[in-house]
């Protein structure tokens, strides 16, 4: 039987900024709470298939596993955590502007 | 000071501008990542987790204070107002967007610096002991000889494709502070008999499969040096392996083929050889050596140093653990610590930099240096001006006295950075260094070298560390591998692995149990925690680390 399809994000990198960015339903964020949650695996890969051919916005597009909390996408894997927050010695990247919680 | 001219001002420009013209084309679109990316490689641009990262080269880590500067300048204009300082001996800035880069690189041309990484598996850099021109302890400066290796390889048609990358490091002097064991090729300046020569070693590195290179040539004449190095470097290019990436450092060909086999093919092939090399290569080595002359030393008191040491316990305690012996009477080697407590190792702001560029230009005959152990060195500093020095230091937050203590931590950049990373290494070290620093431990505990990778790579030299920690991944946590009694020194040895790894929150009470049954079990305060290591071994220091393991097996 096959494995079922876990939530997922398309992420990458900016190509100007560097930083990390999450595929929409129509164009990019720099917060993975507006990210598209993907949950469909066919949909997936083509939404990756469009993401890697905006060579001109991203850099290295890949499928990025998610919790889906009622629609909203959370970090699995705590690389996706720090992808989505910043360096853990500074306040800098995402953290910068995110307000406190 | 030498005026290191690998690369002439032209030559700059004109690589900065085919550069700018790339980035370019790359936001355009003109150009897809997939072509761009080797071009970014070659030129120090590197993508990494949260931003992009430039790597400006320092070749022998040796710099000046208008270099400095304009790091610091750097820092302040395109980064957030600080820079890394790596184990490679460079500085790497976290935070470039991707259209100012030309500009950095263009700032960087302004004092002849730049950030082209020698790429493809040819010989690379040639890396030499920070301490080089300066220690009391050597027999002859490294830098001439590694800059004669470096201009002989460089272009060398018969190693332009070779199996691997290759790299050789070169220390004048006994105590061994360039890591020579661990790389391709080491060398170490000897003297039989009044006569001057090499102590040749082969097969050292460290990554995914650690060794410790092993004596070729006990002693090699000096003038004899490149025909042996040439044919070393030609039976690695016949033997080394091409299948395999993980399988082609000559680390693996001398383990595979056995250091005798090895060492007889060297012979043959130099014996053959030889006769070409007729002394051009020594006429250059002199010419070399001209430029790397030392500055002039001045003599003077010592009166205020004397003073300030008897008077000051801040000072004397930073001038007995950051000072080393220098070989010009009434000179010291100032070693700066970027290992504040609790602070990032490696991390220099912008104004601590120049303070340690104008440091460097009033006190040090505008000379500076960076250790691959992630400090600042000032190599030539007369102890008359040291209470100066030191004043202005603290004043900069940069009077840290824990050279070579346990908090003078190596980590590398890790997960909070790097894209390659299995776990982080900086919060390891900053929680550490924090510990130790409250514990008011640090001086009893002595000389300990801990450091901190956060993949198998081994940029942050874990398996060379006398307590080595290593990130992974285990099952989506981060995990840590403690390894034991490892040195990158003299007596180099890969560190043991002490038993199953930890988790973020056990590393700190783990190695507590370690330096604590340390404490325990040397002998006097004499005995360093390697000492007490290599007399007793591995197990009363796994005992101490996994004291549960002992009540299950009672
Ligand atoms: C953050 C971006 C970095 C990346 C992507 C990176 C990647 C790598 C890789 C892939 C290797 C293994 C090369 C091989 O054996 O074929 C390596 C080796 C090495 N790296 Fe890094 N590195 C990074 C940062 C650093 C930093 C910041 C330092 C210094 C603190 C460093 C120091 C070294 C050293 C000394 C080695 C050689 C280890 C050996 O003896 O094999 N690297 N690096
Ligand atoms: S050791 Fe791994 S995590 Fe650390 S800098 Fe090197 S590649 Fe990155």
């Amino acid at each position: 039987m096959a494995k079922p399809f876990s939530a997922k994000v398309v992420t990458a990198n900016d190509l100007l900024e560097g930083d990390v960015i999450y595929q929409t339903a129509d164009g990019w964020t720099r917060d993975l709470a507006q990210a598209e949650v993907l949950t469909d695996e066919a949909d997936a890969d083509i939404r990756l298939i469009d993401a890697s051919q905006q060579h001109s916005r991203v850099v290295g597009a890949y499928l990025a596993d998610i919790a889906n909390i009622n629609g909203t996408p959370s970090p699995v894997h705590f690389r996706e955590d720090f992808r989505a927050t910043g360096p853990s010695n500074y306040r800098h990247g995402k953290q910068e502007t995110q307000q406190d919680v | 000071m030498y005026n290191y001219s690998e690369f002439d001002t032209a030559f700059l420009a004109e690589r900065n501008a085919q550069f700018r013209a790339q980035v370019e084309r790359r936001i355009s679109g003109a150009l897809t990542e997939d072509e761009f990316k080797p071009l970014r490689l070659m030129n120090g641009l590197y993508l990494q987790l949260h931003a992009y990262m430039l790597r400006v080269a320092i070749p022998y880590g040796t710099l000046n204070s208008a270099q400095m500067n304009v790091l610091a300048d750097i820092a302040d204009k395109w980064d957030k107002g600080y820079g890394h300082f790596t184990t490679r001996q460079n500085i790497q800035y976290n935070w470039p967007k991707l259209r100012d880069v030309p500009d950095m690189l263009d700032a960087l041309a302004s004092v002849g610096m730049h950030a082209i990484q020698t790429s493809g598996n040819t010989i690379r850099n040639v890396t030499a002991d920070h301490f080089a021109g300066a220690a009391a302890d050597e027999i002859a400066d490294p830098r001439p000889v590694a800059e004669l290796i470096r201009q002989w390889s460089t272009d060398h048609p018969e190693f332009q494709f070779l199996p691997r990358k290759f790299k050789v490091a070169v220390t004048g002097s006994e105590n061994d502070r360039a890591v020579i064991r661990a790389h391709d090729i080491g060398l170490r300046i000897v003297e039989q008999n009044g006569e001057r020569g090499f102590e040749v070693i082969v097969g050292g590195g460290l990554g995914r499969t650690p060794m410790i290179g092993k004596v070729l040539r006990s002693f090699l004449p000096q003038a004899d040096l490149l025909p042996y190095l040439e044919a070393i470097v030609s039976v690695y290019n016949l033997l080394g392996r091409r299948d395999n990436k993980y399988k082609a450092r000559i680390k693996i060909t001398v383990h595979e083929n056995g250091l005798d086999d090895i060492r007889a093919r060297v012979e043959e092939r130099f014996a053959l050889i030889r006769p070409q090399f007729q002394g051009v290569d020594q006429q250059m080595l002199r010419k070399i050596e001209a430029d790397f002359a030392a500055p002039a030393f001045k003599s003077a008191p010592l009166d205020s140093y004397t003073q300030a040491y008897g008077a000051d316990p801040l000072f004397r305690s930073w001038a007995d653990t950051n000072l080393s012996n220098h070989r010009a009477d009434g000179y010291a080697i100032v070693s700066i610590s970027i290992k504040a407590h609790g602070q990032t190792p490696g991390d220099a702001t912008s104004d601590q930099m120049r303070v340690m560029a104008d440091l460097a230009k009033t006190y040090g005959h505008d000379e500076l240096r960076i250790s691959h152990e992630q400090n600042v060195i000032l190599p030539h500093v007369h102890r008359s001006d040291l209470p100066n020095v030191h004043a202005a230091l603290r004043a900069a937050g940069l009077a840290t006295a824990n050279i070579g203590l346990i908090s003078d931590i190596i980590a590398c950049p890790g997960m909070d950075y790097c894209a390659l990373a299995t776990a982080r290494s900086i919060p390891i070290a900053q929680d550490i260094a924090t510990h130790f620093d409250a514990l008011k431990l640090e001086h009893d505990i002595g000389p300990l070298k801990i450091k901190i990778s956060g993949c198998i790579n081994a940029c942050g030299h874990h398996h060379v560390g006398h307590i080595g920690i290593l990130g992974l991944d285990r099952a989506g946590v981060e995990n840590y591998q403690i390894t034991l009694g490892g040195d990158g020194a003299a007596d180099a040895q890969i560190g043991e692995r002490a038993g199953p790894g930890f988790a973020a929150d056990e590393v700190i009470p783990a190695i507590e149990r370690i330096v604590m049954a340390y404490l325990d079990l040397r002998s006097d305060r004499l005995e360093t925690f390697l000492q007490t290591y290599r007399r007793l071994g591995l197990a009363p220091f796994k005992a101490a680390l996994y004291p549960q393991a002992q009540v299950n097996a009672a």
